[in-house]
């Protein structure tokens, strides 16, 4: 199994990386000063990739985040997703690119409280123009799979924090995105449900999905294949690494969860 | 956006509306009495407008009404045919009948009457009553109905036959059940007449069909009407005239002339013509002419204005109502910035989020506008039932009042809307 993912991985260098950042710069502007968030990032993600992002607060890793997941539009450079040009593209097509290729996971959950988890899950399909009844089955079949099956009805104010994010999880598999962006995941979360939820991510890895995660906490980053260390806007380190024993190991998804 | 995405938003917008009921009604309620209002005044306006109407088209809109008026300052000074000093000759002549029926163009008939105040017996019992001594078109061009034998004829007023009609109302007074048809009457000085039938009201559309009861029980006529050339032949153009203690003669030979041109937009050039040829011949305006059409047009302009006051206040009301809505959904959407966040990052598009608190408003402000159209519905049928003002309910005042309420909800919603699809996905994300 390793080994396959690692010839896919060489193939797929030879083709468009999943991402591709080119001297990305963010400049922050008001009358009185601009501040440079991000300065000429270079990056590329392939796919299947485990990447963390990590740096001190104030280093631009939520900036870095924003732009990936299309939140944000850059200042200068390119960005290439799945190999388009989404620089330059206006707010509905770069709504149209959150919908269909970017999962976000946050830290604190952002589940809609007056809707309930099918409902949550199924939000990204409402703007895809899905039809309800396939909604409704793609979302059940997650949440099956993400152990929240005898919970579709609750409301997320009747959830525990790590069934919400297992929700979140959920609605940001519901539309098969070329990549998951993840910004600290458990920071909310006590260890024993952020380990879990951990696992969730690490399953969802080697099943071949692309995540991008921000955090701050470096055992949580010996779990990914590249660690992207940023310092006052800019990428100070980049490095493949191999992913600590236990973090990959058995599949945990729909297991227990609490 | 397609029909189905369309749907399920209306649906979604609905169901979060449903979430917050009692928030929901009270925003509406500004809606709800705006809409009822409106509705319950136009249906009042149209009431009392219709009703003026009625009366007037009862005068007859292809009519034109010249009656003799008598001047305060007339000094008993003998009239053109100059008979003695205590008698007061005014008024509409034979000869300008004469003259305005050659004179006015589009006519189609000349009415004269004479109408005098005169007893009227039958055995032992007297009556005070009206006379109308005219022609037989007469019931025709003043829309009467003959409730029971006929009208006089030409051949009557050609032999000067000594026959009358009289009112139903009279006709039960005077023969109280018998039936007085060919019985005799006494008028003035014991002039005799015979009863030939009966008459009743002027017919409008609200008069009661007729039945198998004896007819003349229907009505409150109380007049007589008589061959104009019988009477004259009789009574001559001199009466008295009967004031407070006093009484003087006069001498009027048409106290009425109606006439009839073939078309409302003939009435104001027939007018023009009658108006010039009574001023040629008379010295003093011992006259008055009526245009009925021109007190419809009167009243048409004074509903226009009632109408334009009515919504004005409605309009108030109206945006009222609607500032009320703009106001909950400014608040509904900074409660739910980082439901717009979410919705936002998840791929919700700038319109997508309008779409979404744009229906909301607007099912806000359609409801309050069926609850109120309902409100606006009942308040006219109370008012009539407590205080007999007649009230009419139009579809138009409906469709108005649903128009509007929508056209609110669309104005007053697209403020909060937009400031909603415009916030930064980031910013509100990051909201509390």
């Amino acid at each position: 199994m390793r080994r396959e993912r690692d010839v896919e991985q060489e193939e797929a260098a030879l083709n468009d990386p999943i991402l591709e950042l080119r001297e990305v710069s963010k400049v922050y502007s008001n009358e009185q000063l601009q501040v440079a968030a991000l300065k000429s990032a270079d990056l590329r993600i392939e796919e299947g990739e485990y990447a963390v992002i990590m740096g001190p607060s104030g280093s631009g890793k939520s900036t870095l985040l924003n732009i990936l997941g299309c939140l944000d539009r850059i200042s200068s450079g390119r960005y290439f997703l799945g190999g388009e040009d989404v620089s330059g593209l206006d707010d509905d097509a770069l709504s149209a690119i959150r919908s269909r290729r970017i999962g976000f996971i946050f830290q604190s959950y952002n589940l809609i409280p007056q809707l309930n988890v099918l409902e949550n899950i199924e939000v990204p399909l409402f703007y895809q123009n899905v039809s309800e009844r396939q909604a409704r089955i793609r979302a059940t079949e997650i949440a099956d799979r993400l152990g929240l099956g005898a919970r579709l009805r609750h409301k997320p104010s009747e959830l525990s924090g790590g069934q919400q994010q297992r929700v979140a999880i959920a609605r940001s598999l519901v539309s098969s995105p070329l990549m998951i962006l993840a910004d600290e995941p458990t920071g909310n979360l006590d260890s024993a449900t952020g380990d879990e939820i951990l696992h969730v991510i690490d399953e969802l890895n080697a099943e071949g999905k692309t995540i991008v995660m921000v955090t701050h906490d470096d055992e949580i980053a010996h779990r990914a294949h590249r660690i992207v260390r940023l310092k006052d806007g800019e990428i100070v380190s980049n490095e493949l690494s191999e992913p600590s024993a236990g973090g990959r190991a058995k599949p945990v998804a729909g297991g227990t969860n609490r | 956006m397609n029909v189905v995405r369309f749907e399920r938003a209306v649906r979604m917008g609905a169901k979060n509306l449903w979430q917050y009921k009692m928030r929901a009604g009270l925003t509406i309620l500004g809606m709800v009495f705006g809409v009822s209002s409106v509705i319950a005044m136009l249906s009042v306006a149209e009431g009392a407008g219709r009703e003026v109407q009625e009366q007037i088209r009862r005068l007859g809109s292809n009519n034109i009404l010249i009656s003799s008026q008598k001047l305060p300052q007339e000094q008993f000074s003998g009239g053109q045919s100059g008979g003695t000093s205590q008698i007061a000759a005014y008024g509409l002549t034979y000869e300008d009948a004469n003259r305005l029926a050659v004179r006015v163009p589009y006519l189609v008939s000349s009415c004269p009457a004479k109408v005098i105040q005169q007893t009227v017996r039958f055995r032992d019992r007297q009556v005070e009553t009206t006379l109308v001594a005219t022609v037989p078109q007469y019931p025709e061009i003043t829309n009467h109905r003959m409730l029971a034998g006929r009208f006089f004829t030409k051949t009557d007023m050609d032999k000067a036959a000594p026959v009358c009609v009289i009112g139903a109302r009279l006709a039960r007074t005077l023969f109280a059940a018998h039936d007085p048809i060919d019985q005799t009457i006494k008028l003035g000085n014991d002039e005799v007449y015979r009863v030939i039938g009966v008459m009743g009201d002027v017919y409008t559309a609200k008069s009661p069909e007729l039945t198998n009861k004896p007819l003349w029980f229907v009505g409150e006529n109380q007049d007589v009407y008589l061959p104009l050339i019988s009477y004259f032949k009789r009574s001559g153009d001199l009466f008295m005239h009967r004031t407070e203690g006093s009484s003087t003669f006069e001498k009027v030979e048409l106290h009425q002339l109606i006439l009839t041109v073939d078309g409302e937009e003939h009435v104001m050039p027939a007018y023009a013509a009658a108006r010039d040829t009574l001023r040629t011949y008379h010295k003093r305006e011992d006259y008055q002419i009526v245009v009925p059409l021109e007190l419809l047009e009167q009243s048409k302009a004074t509903r226009r204005l009632f109408n334009i006051v009515l919504g004005a206040i409605a309009a108030i009301s109206l945006i009222v109502g609607g500032i009320g809505i703009m106001n909950i959904m400014l608040a509904t959407v900074s409660e739910r910035t980082r439901e717009i966040g979410i919705r936002r990052a998840l791929g919700a598009r700038q319109r997508d989020i309008v779409m979404q608190f744009l229906i909301e408003t607007v099912i806000l402000s359609i409801t309050g506008g069926l609850i109120g159209l309902f409100g606006g519905a009942l308040i006219p049928k109370i008012i009539t039932l407590l205080t007999n003002v007649k009230t009419v309910l139009t579809p138009l005042s409906f469709v108005v009042a649903f128009g509007v309420s929508v056209a609110v909800g669309l104005v007053f919603g697209i403020y909060p809307a937009r400031r909603a699809a415009l916030m930064d996905p980031i910013e509100a994300l990051r909201h509390e």
